[in-house]
C-alpha cells in the first residue's frame, strides 16, 4: 500500500486558457477514488492528464508504480472498434500477444459476465448505449488492469445498466484493482468511495476520504455542491 | 448520334464474337492497372494511416504535396519515366521500357498520391474516433497504423477503387513508356488513341464501351465481395 | 489475391525476356498504310524475328534512336535522317521504299486546287484563297515535307498547326473541311473522311522517301544492333521487294521499292 501517483503544479491549457490548474494531488494505489465537481469544473481533464492522454502544459505527473500495462479507461461517451462485440473484448488481449485460446476464453469469460454472449457475432456499433459501456468496461478490465480510470461511465444510462456497472466495479474493487472515477451521481460517488476528490473551477477544491461526502465536508462550497446547489 | 450507336454495335460484335485481341488488350489492361493499384496500395495505405497517426514537423506540408501531386499530368509521369528508363537515362540498362513493368511504374507514380490522399482522410476520421482509446491501451505506433487500417477497410476500399479508376482510364503516360506496341504494351486506351487517330471512330467508340464496362464490372464485383463478408454496415 | 497479384507480378516481369526480338520506330504514315500488318509475320516466318513496332512521329523516332531506346528507325525525311547519322546516331541509311503525299481537300474546293499544275501551286492557290489549311504541326516526316513544300506565303489566322499525329490532323480537317497534306496510306485507310476527297497528286516534289536506320550500337548495351542489320538485309531482299511493290489498298498500290543498287 502506497501511493499510486502524483500530481505537481499541474496545468493545462488548451489555446490559451486554462482548463485545469495548479493542481498538487496524491492519489493511493487502493480503495476507489471518486472524483466530484459541477460540470466543467475539469473533472475529465484531470482524469486524462493522470492517466497519460492529454498532455500537460506544465507540471509533472508521476506514476509511483509501473502499470503502463495495467491501467485501462472507460470514456463517458464509449469507443467501440468496428468489429465484434467478441473482438472488441479480443483487442486489448491481442495487443499484448496473447495466443489466440487464452484469448477466446477470457473473452467468452467475459461475454457471459456483461450478458452479451448472445451478441458475441453483432458489430459492436449496433449495441444500445448501455450494452456499449458495459462492452467498453469488460474491454478495459479484461486484461485485469491494477489501475482502472472511468470518465463518468453511468451517465445518461438507465438505472438497471447502471446497478449492473456498479455490481462489476465494486467486484474488481474488492479484487485488488484501484479504480480513479469521475462521476455526476452523488448517490453513486457515496456508494463506492473510498477517498473523494472535489473539482471547482479547474481545481482540487478539496480531498479526503469518503465520509467527506457524509457531512465531514470542510469547504462551503463542497457542502452546497453536495445540497445540490449551483457552485461556481 | 450515329457514331455512338456503330460503337455500341462495334463493341457489341467485339464481344460476343471473343476477339482474341480484344481480350488480349483487355486482359493486359486489367494486368497494368491491378498490379498498379495493388504497389499504390501497399504505399499508399500504410503512409495515409501513419500521416493520420503521427505527428511530426512539416506534416501539413507533406499532405500538400501529396495532395498537390494527385493532380499530376500523366503526360509529365511517363515523360518523366521514360527519361529515367530510357537506355541513355539511369535505370537504362534494367531493359524496362517499352515493357509492361514500365508502364505499371508509370501508373504507380499517378495514382499513389491519390491513393494516400483519400487514405489519409479515411484513417484521420477514424482515428479522431480511435484516438483515446488506442492510446489508454498504450497501443504502439505500428499497432494503431495497422488497427486503422483493419477496421477502415471498406474505406480504403473506396480509396482502391479511386485509384483504378484513374489508372484504367489513362492513355497519356502508358503510351510514352509502354509504346503502345502489338502483343506487348497495347492496352485498351491505347488502342482506343490508335483507332481514333484512323479515324475509325466506331471501333474506337466500341473499345471505350468494353473499357467501361470493364471498369464497372470491377467496382460491382470488388463492393458486392466487401458487402458478404460479414452482414452489413458498422 | 496474394496470389493472383504474385501472377500477375511474374507474368508482367516474364514479358522482357523475349528472344530474338528488336525494337523499331516507325512513323504513324507507315504504320498507317497497314503494311507492316503483312510484313511483320512475313519476317517472323523469314528469319524468325519479333518486330516490335513503335508507332511515333519522325521526329519522336529519331529521340528514341538517339536515346538508345529503339534498334532502328524507318523514317521519312531526309534532312533530320542525315543529320541523325552525322551525329553518330545511326550508323547508316537504307533507302527501302517510297509512296507519295496527297493534298486532301473538301469537294467543293474553294481554292481550286484541282487545277494546279505543281504542288507549290496547288498550295499557293489555298493561300491566296485563305482557305483554312491544317498542318501536323509536330516536327514529323509528313510535316516537314509539307514546310518544304510552301513558297513565300503569308501565312494567317487560316493557316492551322495542330501539333498533332496524322489521324488526327484528318479528324479535325474533316470536321472542318479544311485542306490538308496526308501520305496516301493514311488517307486511303482513313474512316473519317467526310465530304474530304484527294484534289492533287502526282508532283514528284510529293514523293515521299522510306529509309531504314540501324541505330548505332555504341548509344547504349542493350541495343540489338544484329537484329537490325537481319531487318535490314530482309528488306533489301526479293520477298520484301515483292511484298512492297504489290501492296494495295483499295485497288490501289502504294509503295514503290527502291532498287538496291540506290542503297548508299
Amino acid at each position: 500500500m502506497g501511493d499510486l501517483l502524483r500530481l505537481r503544479d499541474v496545468v493545462v491549457q488548451k489555446r490559451g486558457r486554462r482548463v485545469i490548474g495548479p493542481i498538487d494531488l496524491t492519489l493511493l494505489d487502493h480503495g476507489p477514488t471518486m472524483v466530484i465537481g459541477p460540470n466543467g469544473s475539469g473533472k475529465t481533464s484531470l482524469l486524462r492528464v493522470a492517466y497519460g492522454i492529454e498532455r500537460l502544459t506544465s507540471g509533472t505527473v508521476d506514476w509511483m508504480q509501473d502499470t503502463p500495462m495495467g491501467r485501462a479507461f472507460v470514456f463517458q461517451s464509449p469507443t467501440v472498434l468496428r468489429r465484434s462485440v467478441a473482438d472488441n473484448l479480443a483487442y486489448p488481449l491481442q495487443i499484448l500477444g496473447w495466443d489466440k485460446a487464452a484469448i477466446n476464453d477470457a473473452v467468452d469469460d467475459w461475454l457471459v459476465k456483461i450478458g452479451l454472449e448472445k451478441q458475441a457475432k453483432t458489430p459492436a456499433t449496433r449495441l444500445s448505449g448501455g450494452e456499449r459501456q458495459k462492452l467498453a468496461i469488460a474491454r478495459a478490465l479484461i486484461r485485469a488492469p491494477q489501475v482502472l480510470f472511468l470518465d463518468e461511465p453511468c451517465a445518461n444510462l438507465d438505472g438497471h445498466t447502471t446497478r449492473e456497472i456498479e455490481a462489476i466495479l465494486t467486484a474488481t474493487a474488492q479484487a485488488g484493482t484501484k479504480l480513479v472515477m469521475a462521476t455526476h451521481g452523488m448517490g453513486q460517488a457515496r456508494r463506492l468511495a473510498t477517498h473523494t476528490v472535489f473539482m471547482l473551477d479547474g481545481q482540487v477544491h478539496e480531498s479526503g476520504g469518503a465520509d467527506m461526502l457524509n457531512g465531514a465536508a470542510q469547504t462551503p462550497q463542497l457542502t452546497a455542491f453536495l445540497q445540490g446547489d449551483i457552485v461556481t | 448520334m450515329n457514331d455512338i450507336l456503330d460503337g455500341l454495335i462495334a463493341a457489341f460484335w467485339l464481344v460476343v464474337s471473343l476477339d482474341p485481341e480484344l481480350i488480349q488488350i483487355s486482359l493486359r489492361s486489367l494486368q497494368v492497372t491491378i498490379t498498379a493499384v495493388a504497389i499504390g496500395c501497399l504505399i499508399g495505405v500504410p503512409f495515409g494511416a501513419y500521416l493520420a497517426v503521427q505527428r511530426f514537423r512539416h506534416r501539413r506540408l507533406v499532405i500538400s504535396i501529396i495532395n498537390a501531386l494527385m493532380g499530376l499530368p500523366p503526360v509529365v509521369v511517363g515523360l518523366m519515366v521514360y527519361i529515367l528508363l530510357s537506355r541513355s537515362g539511369p535505370f537504362g540498362v534494367l531493359g524496362l521500357l517499352f515493357t509492361p513493368t514500365a508502364m505499371i511504374i508509370a501508373q504507380v507514380i499517378i495514382v499513389t498520391p491519390l491513393i494516400t490522399s483519400i487514405a489519409h482522410q479515411a484513417m484521420r476520421e477514424l482515428w479522431a474516433e480511435y484516438h483515446d482509446l488506442l492510446i489508454s491501451l498504450n497501443t504502439t505506433k505500428w499497432q494503431r497504423i495497422k488497427t486503422l487500417i483493419w477496421d477502415g477497410r471498406r474505406n480504403l476500399l473506396t480509396a482502391g477503387l479511386a485509384g483504378f479508376g484513374r489508372a484504367i482510364g489513362e492513355v497519356g503516360a502508358i503510351m510514352i513508356v509502354g509504346g503502345n506496341i502489338d502483343q506487348v504494351t497495347r492496352v485498351l486506351t491505347t488502342a482506343i488513341a490508335l483507332e481514333t487517330g484512323k479515324g475509325d471512330f466506331a471501333l474506337a467508340l466500341g473499345l471505350g464501351f468494353v473499357l467501361i464496362a470493364l471498369s464497372m464490372i470491377v467496382n460491382i464485383t470488388i463492393h458486392s465481395l466487401s458487402r458478404t463478408e460479414r452482414d452489413g454496415r458498422w | 489475391m496474394m496470389r493472383l497479384i504474385f501472377t500477375m507480378m511474374i507474368s508482367v516481369w516474364g514479358t522482357f525476356a523475349v528472344a530474338d526480338s528488336m525494337r523499331l520506330a516507325v512513323t504513324t504514315s507507315f504504320d498507317n498504310s497497314g503494311l507492316a500488318d503483312v510484313l511483320l509475320p512475313q519476317i517472323k516466318a523469314d528469319i524468325g524475328l519479333d518486330v516490335q513496332l513503335l508507332v511515333v512521329g519522325t521526329g519522336q523516332a529519331l529521340r528514341l534512336g538517339a536515346a538508345g531506346d529503339v534498334d532502328a528507325v524507318l523514317v521519312h525525311s531526309r534532312a533530320a535522317e542525315d543529320a541523325f547519322i552525322a551525329d553518330g546516331h545511326g550508323t547508316h541509311r537504307t533507302e527501302i521504299m517510297y509512296n507519295d503525299f496527297v493534298i486532301i481537300g473538301p469537294q467543293s474546293d474553294p481554292a481550286n486546287v484541282r487545277s494546279t499544275a505543281s504542288a507549290a501551286a496547288a498550295l499557293s492557290a489555298i493561300a491566296q484563297s485563305q482557305a483554312v489549311f491544317v498542318s501536323r504541326g509536330d516536327d514529323s516526316g509528313t510535316h516537314k515535307a509539307e514546310i518544304a513544300l510552301w513558297d513565300d506565303v503569308a501565312f494567317g489566322p487560316w493557316y492551322r498547326a495542330l501539333g498533332a499525329g496524322m489521324g488526327a490532323t484528318l479528324n479535325t480537317a474533316s470536321a472542318m473541311n479544311a485542306y490538308t497534306l496526308s501520305d496516301r496510306a493514311s488517307w486511303l485507310n482513313f474512316a473519317n473522311k467526310g465530304d474530304l476527297q484527294i484534289l492533287f497528286s502526282g508532283d514528284p516534289k510529293l514523293f515521299n522517301q522510306y529509309s531504314l536506320i540501324p541505330v548505332n550500337p555504341a548509344k547504349g548495351s542493350g541495343i540489338n544492333h544484329t537484329q537490325a542489320l537481319a531487318l535490314e538485309g530482309w528488306f533489301l531482299g526479293k520477298t520484301a521487294q515483292q511484298m512492297i511493290n504489290t501492296y494495295k489498298i483499295m485497288d490501289q498500290p502504294l509503295f514503290v521499292y527502291n532498287d538496291n543498287s540506290s542503297t548508299q
